[in-house]
Protein backbone atom coordinates (compact mmCIF):
# COMPACT_ATOMS: atom_id res chain seq x y z
CA UNK A 1 0.00 0.00 0.00
CA UNK A 2 1.39 3.36 -1.09
CA UNK A 3 0.67 6.55 1.09
CA UNK A 4 -1.33 7.84 -1.82
CA UNK A 5 -3.64 5.29 -0.64
CA UNK A 6 -3.34 5.91 2.85
CA UNK A 7 -3.79 9.64 2.19
CA UNK A 8 -7.49 8.53 1.14
CA UNK A 9 -9.02 6.35 3.44
CA UNK A 10 -10.68 6.83 6.22
CA UNK A 11 -12.46 4.83 9.15
CA UNK A 12 -15.60 3.62 8.08
CA UNK A 13 -16.80 2.17 11.42
CA UNK A 14 -20.18 3.28 12.61
CA UNK A 15 -20.27 6.10 14.72
CA UNK A 16 -16.77 7.12 14.09
CA UNK A 17 -16.65 10.75 13.62
CA UNK A 18 -13.28 11.67 12.61
CA UNK A 19 -11.45 8.68 11.25
CA UNK A 20 -9.47 10.47 9.28
CA UNK A 21 -6.11 10.12 9.04
CA UNK A 22 -5.46 6.58 10.33
CA UNK A 23 -2.59 6.24 11.71
CA UNK A 24 0.58 3.97 10.13
CA UNK A 25 1.84 0.85 11.65
CA UNK A 26 5.01 -0.29 9.54
CA UNK A 27 6.95 -3.49 10.78
CA UNK A 28 7.94 -3.73 6.79
CA UNK A 29 8.03 -1.74 4.23
CA UNK A 30 10.06 -1.65 0.40
CA UNK A 31 10.63 1.71 -1.97
CA UNK A 32 9.67 0.93 -5.44
CA UNK A 33 11.02 3.22 -8.14
CA UNK A 34 8.28 4.96 -9.57
CA UNK A 35 8.62 7.01 -13.23
CA UNK A 36 8.18 11.00 -12.00
CA UNK A 37 4.82 12.54 -13.69
CA UNK A 38 5.18 16.31 -12.94
CA UNK A 39 1.25 16.69 -14.17
CA UNK A 40 0.07 14.20 -11.84
CA UNK A 41 1.57 15.48 -8.93
CA UNK A 42 0.15 18.90 -9.93
CA UNK A 43 -3.08 17.68 -10.23
CA UNK A 44 -2.90 15.42 -7.40
CA UNK A 45 -1.79 17.75 -4.65
CA UNK A 46 -4.57 20.33 -3.69
CA UNK A 47 -6.13 16.43 -2.81
CA UNK A 48 -4.00 15.26 -0.65
CA UNK A 49 -3.51 16.16 3.42
CA UNK A 50 -0.27 17.14 3.50
CA UNK A 51 0.10 16.75 7.59
CA UNK A 52 -1.27 12.99 7.16
CA UNK A 53 1.38 12.67 4.37
CA UNK A 54 4.07 14.11 6.71
CA UNK A 55 3.50 11.74 9.55
CA UNK A 56 2.94 8.31 7.67
CA UNK A 57 6.32 9.28 5.74
CA UNK A 58 7.83 9.97 8.95
CA UNK A 59 6.99 6.39 10.58
CA UNK A 60 8.52 5.24 7.51
CA UNK A 61 11.73 6.89 8.05
CA UNK A 62 11.42 9.29 5.40
CA UNK A 63 11.40 12.73 6.95
CA UNK A 64 12.57 15.01 4.39
CA UNK A 65 9.19 16.52 3.53
CA UNK A 66 8.65 20.22 4.41
CA UNK A 67 6.72 20.84 7.49
CA UNK A 68 4.13 23.14 5.57
CA UNK A 69 3.47 22.79 1.68
CA UNK A 70 1.60 25.22 -0.90
CA UNK A 71 0.86 25.16 -3.95
CA UNK A 72 3.68 27.53 -5.24
CA UNK A 73 6.33 24.62 -4.20
CA UNK A 74 5.20 22.51 -6.94
CA UNK A 75 7.35 24.68 -9.14
CA UNK A 76 10.13 23.07 -7.63
CA UNK A 77 11.56 20.17 -9.01
CA UNK A 78 13.58 19.02 -5.72
CA UNK A 79 9.94 19.42 -3.71
CA UNK A 80 8.68 17.19 -6.77
CA UNK A 81 10.85 14.51 -6.40
CA UNK A 82 10.46 14.15 -2.41
CA UNK A 83 6.30 14.49 -3.19
CA UNK A 84 7.10 11.69 -5.46
CA UNK A 85 9.07 9.88 -3.37
CA UNK A 86 6.74 10.40 -0.08
CA UNK A 87 3.44 9.47 -2.27
CA UNK A 88 3.77 6.70 -4.82
CA UNK A 89 7.12 5.02 -4.15
CA UNK A 90 7.42 3.77 -0.65
CA UNK A 91 5.09 0.54 -0.33
CA UNK A 92 3.93 -0.48 3.31
CA UNK A 93 4.05 -4.50 3.11
CA UNK A 94 2.97 -5.57 6.87
CA UNK A 95 1.30 -3.39 9.21
CA UNK A 96 -1.37 -1.74 10.54
CA UNK A 97 -3.59 1.26 10.01
CA UNK A 98 -5.41 2.79 13.38
CA UNK A 99 -8.38 3.86 13.65
CA UNK A 100 -7.85 7.44 15.49
CA UNK A 101 -10.95 7.44 17.37
CA UNK A 102 -11.64 3.66 17.94
CA UNK A 103 -8.38 2.26 18.23
CA UNK A 104 -9.03 -0.28 15.64
CA UNK A 105 -6.85 -2.53 14.04
CA UNK A 106 -6.60 -2.90 10.35
CA UNK A 107 -4.11 -4.73 9.27
CA UNK A 108 -1.77 -4.63 6.02
CA UNK A 109 -0.23 -8.16 4.84
CA UNK A 110 1.26 -8.52 1.83
CA UNK A 111 0.28 -4.96 0.73
CA UNK A 112 -2.94 -5.45 1.57
CA UNK A 113 -4.54 -3.49 3.83
CA UNK A 114 -8.31 -5.48 5.14
CA UNK A 115 -10.55 -2.66 5.66
CA UNK A 116 -13.23 -5.69 6.36
CA UNK A 117 -15.68 -4.36 9.19
CA UNK A 118 -17.18 -6.77 11.31
CA UNK A 119 -20.90 -6.71 12.16
CA UNK A 120 -21.23 -4.26 14.87
CA UNK A 121 -19.36 -2.00 12.97
CA UNK A 122 -21.67 -1.22 10.76
CA UNK B 1 -24.80 -24.33 -13.41
CA UNK B 2 -26.43 -21.20 -11.88
CA UNK B 3 -24.58 -18.61 -11.84
CA UNK B 4 -21.98 -17.73 -9.59
CA UNK B 5 -24.48 -14.95 -7.53
CA UNK B 6 -26.32 -17.78 -6.75
CA UNK B 7 -24.26 -20.62 -5.64
CA UNK B 8 -22.09 -18.94 -3.03
CA UNK B 9 -21.34 -15.29 -1.51
CA UNK B 10 -18.02 -13.72 -3.60
CA UNK B 11 -15.15 -14.13 -0.98
CA UNK B 12 -16.04 -18.33 -0.96
CA UNK B 13 -16.88 -18.65 -4.46
CA UNK B 14 -13.65 -16.73 -5.64
CA UNK B 15 -11.41 -19.02 -3.14
CA UNK B 16 -8.09 -20.17 -4.05
CA UNK B 17 -8.72 -22.31 -7.39
CA UNK B 18 -11.88 -20.47 -8.74
CA UNK B 19 -9.65 -17.30 -7.98
CA UNK B 20 -6.40 -19.13 -10.08
CA UNK B 21 -8.88 -20.59 -13.00
CA UNK B 22 -10.71 -16.81 -13.49
CA UNK B 23 -7.38 -15.14 -13.66
CA UNK B 24 -5.40 -18.01 -15.91
CA UNK B 25 -9.05 -18.21 -19.20
CA UNK B 26 -7.51 -16.24 -21.85
CA UNK B 27 -11.07 -15.91 -22.48
CA UNK B 28 -11.84 -14.26 -19.50
CA UNK B 29 -8.78 -12.14 -19.86
CA UNK B 30 -9.47 -10.67 -23.52
CA UNK B 31 -13.41 -10.26 -21.99
CA UNK B 32 -12.75 -8.27 -18.79
CA UNK B 33 -10.15 -6.17 -20.74
CA UNK B 34 -12.80 -5.38 -23.13
CA UNK B 35 -15.02 -4.35 -20.94
CA UNK B 36 -12.34 -2.72 -18.80
CA UNK B 37 -11.62 -0.51 -22.13
CA UNK B 38 -15.45 0.32 -23.04
CA UNK B 39 -15.75 1.03 -19.45
CA UNK B 40 -12.49 3.88 -19.20
CA UNK B 41 -14.23 4.91 -22.49
CA UNK B 42 -17.08 5.74 -21.36
CA UNK B 43 -15.96 7.46 -17.92
CA UNK B 44 -15.42 10.17 -20.03
CA UNK B 45 -12.04 11.59 -18.71
CA UNK B 46 -10.80 14.93 -20.09
CA UNK B 47 -8.00 14.52 -22.72
CA UNK B 48 -5.45 16.28 -21.11
CA UNK B 49 -2.98 13.35 -20.88
CA UNK B 50 -2.98 13.82 -17.13
CA UNK B 51 -3.13 10.41 -15.13
CA UNK B 52 -5.82 10.99 -12.53
CA UNK B 53 -6.69 8.72 -9.67
CA UNK B 54 -9.27 5.79 -10.15
CA UNK B 55 -11.46 3.34 -8.41
CA UNK B 56 -11.58 -0.15 -9.66
CA UNK B 57 -14.73 -1.81 -7.59
CA UNK B 58 -14.53 -5.56 -7.35
CA UNK B 59 -10.91 -5.25 -8.69
CA UNK B 60 -10.40 -9.21 -8.41
CA UNK B 61 -6.82 -10.45 -9.53
CA UNK B 62 -6.48 -6.76 -11.16
CA UNK B 63 -7.16 -8.13 -15.06
CA UNK B 64 -9.38 -4.75 -14.88
CA UNK B 65 -6.57 -2.81 -13.15
CA UNK B 66 -4.14 -3.57 -15.95
CA UNK B 67 -6.06 -1.53 -18.37
CA UNK B 68 -6.55 1.53 -16.33
CA UNK B 69 -2.31 1.45 -15.56
CA UNK B 70 -2.13 0.55 -19.08
CA UNK B 71 -3.79 4.18 -20.13
CA UNK B 72 -1.82 5.67 -17.70
CA UNK B 73 -3.99 6.18 -14.74
CA UNK B 74 -3.50 5.29 -10.96
CA UNK B 75 -6.30 3.67 -8.86
CA UNK B 76 -7.46 1.68 -5.84
CA UNK B 77 -8.76 -1.43 -6.15
CA UNK B 78 -11.38 -2.87 -3.88
CA UNK B 79 -12.14 -6.87 -3.63
CA UNK B 80 -13.74 -9.11 -0.84
CA UNK B 81 -11.71 -11.74 -1.99
CA UNK B 82 -8.33 -12.78 -0.46
CA UNK B 83 -7.59 -14.86 -2.74
CA UNK B 84 -8.89 -13.08 -6.02
CA UNK B 85 -6.55 -9.85 -4.07
CA UNK B 86 -3.27 -12.62 -3.30
CA UNK B 87 -2.99 -13.26 -7.29
CA UNK B 88 -2.96 -9.31 -7.96
CA UNK B 89 -0.55 -8.83 -5.67
CA UNK B 90 1.42 -12.18 -7.58
CA UNK B 91 0.80 -10.58 -11.00
CA UNK B 92 2.35 -7.03 -9.50
CA UNK B 93 -0.32 -4.73 -10.36
CA UNK B 94 0.14 -1.12 -10.32
CA UNK B 95 -2.68 0.13 -8.43
CA UNK B 96 -2.78 -0.26 -4.52
CA UNK B 97 -5.85 -2.85 -3.80
CA UNK B 98 -7.68 -3.50 -0.13
CA UNK B 99 -9.57 -6.30 1.09
CA UNK B 100 -13.01 -4.77 1.96
CA UNK B 101 -16.64 -5.51 1.51
CA UNK B 102 -18.16 -2.61 -1.41
CA UNK B 103 -21.19 -2.97 0.88
CA UNK B 104 -20.13 -1.68 3.84
CA UNK B 105 -19.21 1.54 2.26
CA UNK B 106 -15.56 2.56 0.78
CA UNK B 107 -14.35 4.84 3.27
CA UNK B 108 -12.64 7.16 1.61
CA UNK B 109 -12.25 11.03 2.30
CA UNK B 110 -14.79 13.43 0.16
CA UNK B 111 -14.25 14.50 -3.50
CA UNK B 112 -11.09 12.69 -3.86
CA UNK B 113 -11.89 10.32 -6.60
CA UNK B 114 -11.39 11.52 -10.49
CA UNK B 115 -13.76 8.10 -11.36
CA UNK B 116 -15.04 4.93 -10.52
CA UNK B 117 -15.28 1.68 -12.44
CA UNK B 118 -16.57 -1.57 -11.82
CA UNK B 119 -16.62 -4.64 -13.85
CA UNK B 120 -19.08 -7.62 -13.37
CA UNK B 121 -18.92 -7.08 -9.33
CA UNK B 122 -21.99 -4.82 -8.40
CA UNK B 123 -24.94 -7.11 -8.66
CA UNK B 124 -23.52 -9.02 -5.99
CA UNK B 125 -24.45 -6.88 -3.87
CA UNK B 126 -27.84 -7.82 -4.58
CA UNK B 127 -27.94 -11.20 -2.72
CA UNK B 128 -28.30 -11.57 0.89
CA UNK B 129 -25.82 -13.65 2.26
CA UNK B 130 -26.06 -13.36 6.18
CA UNK B 131 -29.01 -12.49 7.89
CA UNK B 132 -27.79 -9.55 8.74
CA UNK B 133 -26.91 -8.36 4.91
CA UNK B 134 -29.93 -6.27 4.15
CA UNK B 135 -29.29 -6.18 0.66
CA UNK B 136 -31.07 -2.42 0.35
CA UNK B 137 -28.64 -1.18 2.85
CA UNK B 138 -25.72 -2.54 1.59
CA UNK B 139 -26.73 -0.35 -1.13
CA UNK B 140 -27.00 2.24 0.05
CA UNK B 141 -23.89 2.53 2.03
CA UNK B 142 -21.96 1.69 -1.19
CA UNK B 143 -23.62 4.35 -3.29
CA UNK B 144 -23.78 6.70 -0.54
CA UNK B 145 -19.86 6.62 -0.41
CA UNK B 146 -19.31 6.47 -3.35
CA UNK B 147 -20.64 9.68 -4.75
CA UNK B 148 -19.30 11.08 -1.59
CA UNK B 149 -15.78 10.15 -2.20
CA UNK B 150 -16.17 11.21 -6.52
CA UNK B 151 -14.59 14.87 -7.21
CA UNK B 152 -17.38 16.63 -8.33
CA UNK B 153 -18.77 15.92 -12.42
CA UNK B 154 -16.72 12.85 -11.72
CA UNK B 155 -18.31 9.66 -13.63
CA UNK B 156 -18.86 6.26 -12.03
CA UNK B 157 -19.34 3.36 -14.80
CA UNK B 158 -20.66 0.39 -13.42
CA UNK B 159 -20.43 -2.80 -15.93
CA UNK B 160 -23.06 -5.51 -13.87
CA UNK B 161 -24.46 -8.87 -14.58
CA UNK B 162 -27.96 -8.36 -13.28
CA UNK B 163 -30.09 -11.28 -13.02
CA UNK B 164 -33.40 -9.89 -14.01
CA UNK B 165 -35.29 -6.48 -14.64
CA UNK B 166 -36.01 -5.73 -10.21
CA UNK B 167 -32.27 -5.63 -9.93
CA UNK B 168 -31.61 -3.44 -11.94
CA UNK B 169 -33.89 -1.33 -11.45
CA UNK B 170 -33.30 -1.25 -7.61
CA UNK B 171 -29.61 -0.67 -8.24
CA UNK B 172 -30.85 2.24 -10.11
CA UNK B 173 -32.82 3.28 -7.81
CA UNK B 174 -29.99 3.84 -5.18
CA UNK B 175 -27.81 5.05 -7.47
CA UNK B 176 -30.55 7.76 -7.67
CA UNK B 177 -30.93 8.52 -4.26
CA UNK B 178 -27.48 9.01 -3.29
CA UNK B 179 -27.36 11.85 -5.93
CA UNK B 180 -26.06 10.13 -8.97
CA UNK B 181 -27.73 11.23 -12.28
CA UNK B 182 -26.84 8.94 -15.26
CA UNK B 183 -28.38 6.43 -17.04
CA UNK B 184 -27.61 2.82 -18.75
CA UNK B 185 -25.94 2.28 -21.96
CA UNK B 186 -26.50 -1.02 -23.54
CA UNK B 187 -23.89 -2.76 -25.99
CA UNK B 188 -25.22 -5.31 -28.34
CA UNK B 189 -28.76 -5.27 -26.94
CA UNK B 190 -30.05 -8.26 -29.52
CA UNK B 191 -27.34 -10.40 -28.65
CA UNK B 192 -27.88 -12.70 -25.27
CA UNK B 193 -23.98 -13.57 -25.29
CA UNK B 194 -22.68 -10.09 -26.18
CA UNK B 195 -25.08 -7.94 -24.59
CA UNK B 196 -23.20 -5.94 -21.47
CA UNK B 197 -24.94 -3.43 -19.91
CA UNK B 198 -23.18 -0.18 -18.07
CA UNK B 199 -24.35 1.41 -15.75
CA UNK B 200 -23.28 5.88 -16.23
CA UNK B 201 -23.75 7.89 -12.91
CA UNK B 202 -22.25 11.60 -12.60
CA UNK B 203 -21.82 13.18 -9.51
CA UNK B 204 -24.17 16.45 -9.81
CA UNK B 205 -26.87 17.25 -11.50
CA UNK B 206 -27.62 16.55 -15.37
CA UNK B 207 -26.15 18.53 -18.08
CA UNK B 208 -25.09 18.33 -21.57
CA UNK B 209 -21.45 16.41 -19.92
CA UNK B 210 -24.32 13.79 -18.37
CA UNK B 211 -25.23 13.12 -21.93
CA UNK B 212 -24.82 8.79 -22.86
CA UNK B 213 -23.22 7.92 -26.13
CA UNK B 214 -25.61 5.00 -27.85
CA UNK B 215 -24.94 1.51 -26.61
CA UNK B 216 -22.80 -0.51 -29.38
CA UNK B 217 -24.96 -2.78 -31.61
CA UNK B 218 -27.82 0.03 -32.15
CA UNK B 219 -27.57 0.84 -35.06
CA UNK B 220 -27.89 -3.02 -36.54
CA UNK B 221 -23.75 -3.68 -36.40
CA UNK B 222 -22.73 -7.35 -35.55
CA UNK B 223 -20.34 -7.87 -33.20
CA UNK B 224 -18.56 -11.28 -32.91
CA UNK B 225 -20.18 -13.55 -31.18
CA UNK B 226 -17.41 -15.39 -29.74
CA UNK B 227 -17.55 -14.40 -26.14
CA UNK B 228 -20.01 -16.30 -23.74
CA UNK B 229 -21.42 -14.71 -21.30
CA UNK B 230 -24.12 -16.45 -18.82
CA UNK B 231 -26.55 -13.99 -18.61
CA UNK B 232 -29.95 -15.01 -20.51
CA UNK B 233 -32.27 -12.35 -19.37
CA UNK B 234 -34.55 -9.83 -21.15
CA UNK B 235 -33.73 -7.93 -23.90
CA UNK B 236 -35.19 -4.47 -22.74
CA UNK B 237 -33.30 -1.16 -22.42
CA UNK B 238 -34.19 1.23 -19.88
CA UNK B 239 -33.19 4.65 -19.71
CA UNK B 240 -32.97 6.44 -16.04
CA UNK B 241 -32.94 9.62 -16.65
CA UNK B 242 -32.75 11.69 -12.84
CA UNK B 243 -34.96 14.34 -14.13
CA UNK B 244 -37.21 12.21 -16.44
CA UNK B 245 -38.52 14.58 -19.55
CA UNK B 246 -41.87 15.38 -18.33
CA UNK B 247 -44.88 15.79 -20.96
CA UNK B 248 -45.06 19.40 -22.30
CA UNK B 249 -47.06 21.69 -19.70
CA UNK B 250 -48.87 24.30 -20.78
CA UNK B 251 -47.35 27.30 -18.99
CA UNK B 252 -50.18 28.81 -17.57
CA UNK B 253 -53.82 27.25 -16.24
CA UNK B 254 -55.58 29.84 -17.69
CA UNK B 255 -53.70 32.42 -18.48
CA UNK B 256 -51.38 32.26 -21.56
CA UNK B 257 -53.14 29.30 -23.00
CA UNK B 258 -56.52 30.75 -23.50
CA UNK B 259 -54.42 34.08 -25.34
CA UNK B 260 -54.92 35.64 -28.92
CA UNK B 261 -52.85 32.67 -30.63
CA UNK B 262 -55.25 30.20 -29.09
CA UNK B 263 -58.36 32.26 -30.21
CA UNK B 264 -57.26 32.51 -33.55
CA UNK B 265 -56.01 29.43 -34.06
CA UNK B 266 -59.42 28.05 -32.78
CA UNK B 267 -61.22 30.26 -35.18
CA UNK B 268 -59.54 29.39 -38.01
CA UNK B 269 -60.50 25.24 -37.65
CA UNK B 270 -64.20 26.75 -36.80
CA UNK B 271 -63.88 28.12 -40.69
CA UNK B 272 -62.18 24.93 -41.81
CA UNK B 273 -65.18 23.11 -40.82
CA UNK B 274 -67.47 25.51 -41.97
CA UNK B 275 -69.02 27.37 -39.55
CA UNK B 276 -69.77 30.83 -39.50
CA UNK B 277 -66.72 32.72 -37.97
CA UNK B 278 -67.07 36.54 -37.83
CA UNK B 279 -63.84 37.66 -39.46
CA UNK B 280 -60.39 38.67 -37.45
CA UNK B 281 -59.51 42.15 -36.63
CA UNK B 282 -57.86 44.32 -34.34
CA UNK B 283 -60.57 43.41 -31.69
CA UNK B 284 -60.05 39.70 -32.03
CA UNK B 285 -59.36 38.41 -28.47
CA UNK B 286 -58.49 41.82 -27.40
CA UNK B 287 -58.06 41.98 -23.56
CA UNK B 288 -61.67 43.36 -22.51
CA UNK B 289 -61.98 45.24 -18.77
CA UNK B 290 -62.57 42.71 -15.98
CA UNK B 291 -66.52 43.65 -15.78
CA UNK B 292 -67.60 42.81 -19.18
Amino acid sequence: MRLLTHNMLSCNIKGVTNGFPLKLEADKWVTKEVDLNADFLRGIFPKIEWSALLAAARVLGFAELPEQADASMLSSDDFLRRFHHALLELHVEEGALVCPETGRKFPINKGIPNMLLHEDEV
Amino acid sequence: MPRPELQAPPEIFYNDSEARKYTTSSRIIEIQARISERALELLNLPNDRVPKLLLDIGCGSGLSGETLSENGHHWIGYDISQSMLDIAVEREVEGDVLLGDMGQGLGLRPGVVDGAISISAVQWLCYADKSSHEPRMRLKAFFGSLYRCLARGARAVLQLYAENMNQSEMIMTYAMRAGFSGGVVVDWPHSSKARKEYLVLTCGPASLQTALPKGKGEDGEMCSDEDDSDDDENQTVGVYERNRPRKKLKVNKKGKSKGKQWVLKKKEQMRRKGNDVPPDSKYTARKRKAYF
